[in-house]
């Protein structure tokens, strides 16, 4: 009786979330496979222990036969969200928008409005760092503290997503060992932004979240 | 009078169209300044994440594109109970009274932390998923997020439980990390 009520659940699991993958890669319908697709979120201490730095990929799955082909989107969006009062209103912002080669970030700033509709705020630090082409060194630029990078990467999650949607699907009962990561060999593109700590409440405890928004 | 009004309508004509045409020019970054690329006007919501997994694992199918469309601040009043129900669904031990995972959370303390799907990041200094002895203080590359998620659904209050579902045995990224900015690997 334990084993067919664990079925169950696994039968209910499956219809609720069969075809979308992990971390956030094509998590919903409106927005797999296009460029404002969010595949993950990374949010960790810098090199330099005074930096935090915030990390945002987008269109997943690249293969490297089409990764020299992709692009950011210049309708797109990207704006990471600190709430730094624990109400989880965003209270500062930092966005980044591609134009003719260059990702332009802008930020961290108080926004004009929370929530789902954005504007660019133009009030606060600026930093402008060249779009790295496939196959060459990362380009970074650093301004008044803050490092700037964007372009294709290595996706840098790992998951045996295969063997996952077999159990999901019934045809196996657990994972494997050793399993087989589905995202090697694949990238993304990708949006890296390192600031002082100083510059986003100092201490404490953030909660941040980052969203695509297009025009 | 009639000539005057036409003579202003021709200068403000003239003083937009200055505008316009000196926004493609220069080279400063300026949303609605006089100079730079054009950044105005409105950008709408299409996705958004906090910590890995959230939507692909406790939204149910109809329910995934609105739940990208909720500001935070209402995602536990709008999705908690459809996050309980899923997870129950998945591990069915949560819906035993008492029953917990390692962390101590049962099914509504712990879709409760869940629904609201923004990351924590400590600004003082370890930032991790979990490695042992953090918990939810960041998120760094190598963190083996999908695993301790894992073992927060099928683990039990010790991780002894269910074994085969609670590790993928995928440890590690495919490609190593940089320890210096922009941290990522190279592409494929």
């Amino acid at each position: 009786m334990k084993n067919f009520k664990f079925i169950l659940g696994v039968g209910v699991f499956a219809a609720a979330s069969f075809f979308f993958l992990s971390a956030d890669h094509i998590d919903a319908p409106a927005v797999q496979g296009g460029t404002s697709d969010i595949t993950d979120f990374y949010a960790f201490q810098g090199e330099n222990t005074d930096n935090l730095v915030f990390v945002a990929n987008v269109q997943g799955l690249l293969s490297p036969a089409a990764t020299g082909n992709a692009s950011f989107d210049e309708n797109v969006m990207i704006e990471f969200n600190i709430d730094n009062t624990g109400d989880n209103v965003e209270d500062l912002v930092i966005q980044a928008l591609p134009r003719d080669g260059k990702m332009y970030f802008f930020g961290p700033v108080a926004p004009g409005t929370t929530g789902l509709s954005s504007t660019v705020i133009g009030s606060g630090p600026q930093t402008v760092v060249d779009i790295t082409s496939y196959g060459t060194s990362p380009i970074v630029q650093t301004t008044a503290g803050i490092s700037a990078f964007a372009g294709p990467r290595d996706d840098p999650f790992f998951f045996d997503f295969n063997q996952y949607t077999a159990i999901i699907g019934g045809t196996a009962s657990g994972f494997n060992n050793p399993g087989t990561d589905t995202f090697a060999g694949t990238n993304v593109m990708s949006i890296v932004v390192e600031v002082p700590k100083s510059m986003i409440g100092g201490s404490g405890t953030i909660n941040t979240w980052v969203e695509s928004k297009s025009k | 009078m009639k000539n005057l009004k036409n003579i202003f309508t021709v200068l403000l004509v003239t003083l937009v169209a200055f505008n316009c045409s000196n926004d493609d020019d220069a080279a400063v970054a300026g949303p609605t300044g006089p100079s730079g690329p054009d950044f105005t006007g409105v950008y709408t919501q299409q996705d958004q994440m906090g910590r890995p997994a959230v939507n692909t694992v406790f939204v149910s199918s109809g329910s995934k594109d609105m739940f990208n469309t909720t500001v935070p601040s209402n995602q536990n009043a709008a999705f908690q109970s459809m996050f309980e129900a899923n997870l129950t669904g998945l591990s069915p031990a949560y819906a035993n009274p008492g029953d917990a995972n390692a962390l101590g959370l049962d099914a509504a303390t712990f879709t409760g932390l869940l629904a609201t799907d923004v990351l924590n990041v400590s600004l003082d200094g370890t930032t991790t998923f979990y490695d042992g002895t953090n918990v939810l203080t960041g998120r760094t590359l190598a963190d083996d997020v999908i695993t301790v998620e894992l073992l927060l659904i099928f683990g039990g209050e010790d991780f002894s439980e269910n074994p085969t579902l609670s590790n993928d045995n995928v440890d590690a990224n495919d490609k190593a990390f940089s320890t210096s900015f922009p941290y990522l690997a190279s592409p494929w």
